[in-house]
């Protein structure tokens, strides 16, 4: 009797939380057209003045970005733990942590990828100039995993209490404040022509850090919120 | 004494029980299962058959006492995969079809020698069903689904939280047959019902609950 190797373990886990998604593909385009309505708000209420709206463009954007994350994150574990798939996780043979990183994962590709691929539009709509869209792209594509960790986290923590929707928007913005300043920085700097590497660093520094522990931290939530 | 008794038992409990609230869930509780053997766990209801069930799944902790695994005290990395839990909750996808959830389930434990997906389901009475999400199958057939998965993963201990619960004689009949010829392989299992068992390979050894 020999157990399945880690990789083969990963891929199912992600390969089932992908065909998961892509049934409910209507569920993955709400995030996107509700970033891109938000975003076409503010030149209606700010009004279409280029240098106002390029200034604000890429904080704009990642908050946008942040906002629109966080209406799919609390469904992250709660159908696993509805249908008793999370106990059955549980009990095999598999690091918990692991598999939680690949659900994680598959959440990350459903929610956030959509949300960078449309984020050039979102930032052409403000007047981002196009030198700096790059730059965007690289704080989102690190900085949106760093949340989908941190907010893992933080469903894990409050699965099982009711209005979870709202406590979780409540622990995470704060939370979010350093990768949104790092974020805004690289793109503020950019615009500005000055070097932006060195806020890029930091989240790519915090990005790793939540890789690690994140998972962690997860699994022992989830398996405390299981003990009950 | 024969030669079986002699064997470390497969799982022993030394005076386990459960607190909820500081209040125990049951009255402690002694116990011993080898392989080969069927455990019924009875009870009125509430008296902590599914909780006793969920302890010694490792979902629960455990209140006092002590679980020893083949002799030695037991260590959830180690038997982690060797101890098959199913309970009211079926572990089920939705969405997915019976054959993509045990996909997941024998990609995570690995495959049961000399079983394979296609001719279990058809065995189990999905025939026909197989790729159908099991969001439109019936009560009994999505029980039926998650039965099929405790008899594909390699296990050795079975523990069944009301198996026959939703099941039509048939099915009843089939939860039987899987665990005559489970603990017939060298598997034990513990099961939780209000009755009605007939299992043929012998008498079943019974664990009595008190609330």
């Amino acid at each position: 009797m020999s157990r399945p190797s880690l990789t083969t373990a990963c891929a199912a886990m992600l390969r089932r939380d992908l065909t998961l998604a892509w049934r409910r593909r209507g569920d993955i385009a709400m995030p996107v057209l509700y970033a891109l309505i938000v975003t076409m708000l503010f030149p209606f209420a700010l009004g279409p003045e280029d240098t106002l709206l390029q200034r604000i463009a890429g904080g704009v954007v990642l908050v946008t970005v942040l906002l629109a994350m966080l209406l799919a994150l609390d469904a992250m574990f709660a159908s696993d733990i509805e249908d008793g798939s999370l106990e059955q996780l549980v009990l095999a043979p598999q690091p918990l942590a692991l598999m939680l990183g690949m659900k994680i994962l598959a959440h990350w590709l459903t929610i956030a990828l959509p949300l960078i691929v449309i984020s050039p539009l979102m930032a052409a709509l403000l007047h981002l100039p196009a030198p700096v869209i790059p730059v965007l792209l690289l704080a989102l594509l690190l900085a949106t995993p760093l949340l989908s960790l941190l907010g893992a986290v933080l469903v894990a923590l409050t699965v099982g209490t009711r209005r979870s929707g709202m406590l979780l928007a409540l622990m995470l913005l704060p939370l979010c404040v350093p990768a949104v300043i790092f974020a805004a920085g690289a793109v503020a700097a950019a615009q500005q022509g000055l070097p932006w590497l060195a806020p890029i660093s930091w989240l790519g520094a915090a990005l790793v850090l939540a890789v690690v522990l994140a998972p962690l931290a997860c699994a022992a939530a989830l398996r405390i919120a299981l003990d009950s | 004494m024969t030669a079986a008794r002699t064997v470390a038992p497969l799982l022993e409990a030394r005076a386990v029980s459960f607190h909820r609230q500081d209040e125990p869930v049951f009255v402690p509780l002694d116990f011993q299962l080898h392989t080969g053997e069927l455990a019924l766990v009875e009870g009125d209801n509430g008296s902590g058959k599914t909780t006793l069930l969920r302890m010694l799944a490792g979902l629960l902790h455990l209140g006092a006492g002590e679980l020893l695994w083949r002799g030695e005290a037991l260590q959830r990395d180690l038997c982690a995969g060797d101890i098959l839990f199913l309970g009211h909750q079926l572990g089920l996808k939705a969405d997915l079809s019976p054959r993509e959830n045990l996909r997941v389930a024998t990609g995570l434990h690995g495959t049961r020698d000399g079983t394979d997906i296609a001719s279990l389901l058809a065995e189990i009475g999905l025939r026909g069903y197989e790729d159908e999400p099991v969001r439109r199958l019936s009560a009994g057939q999505k029980k039926r689904a998650a039965l099929a998965r405790l008899a594909m993963l390699p296990a050795t201990l079975w523990l069944l939280d009301e198996p026959y619960a939703n099941l039509d004689r048939a099915g009843i009949a089939l939860v039987n047959d899987m665990l005559e010829r489970h603990t017939g392989a060298g598997g034990a299992a513990m099961v939780t019902s209000h009755g009605m068992v007939s299992f043929h390979g012998g008498e079943p050894r019974r664990i009595r609950m008190h609330g």
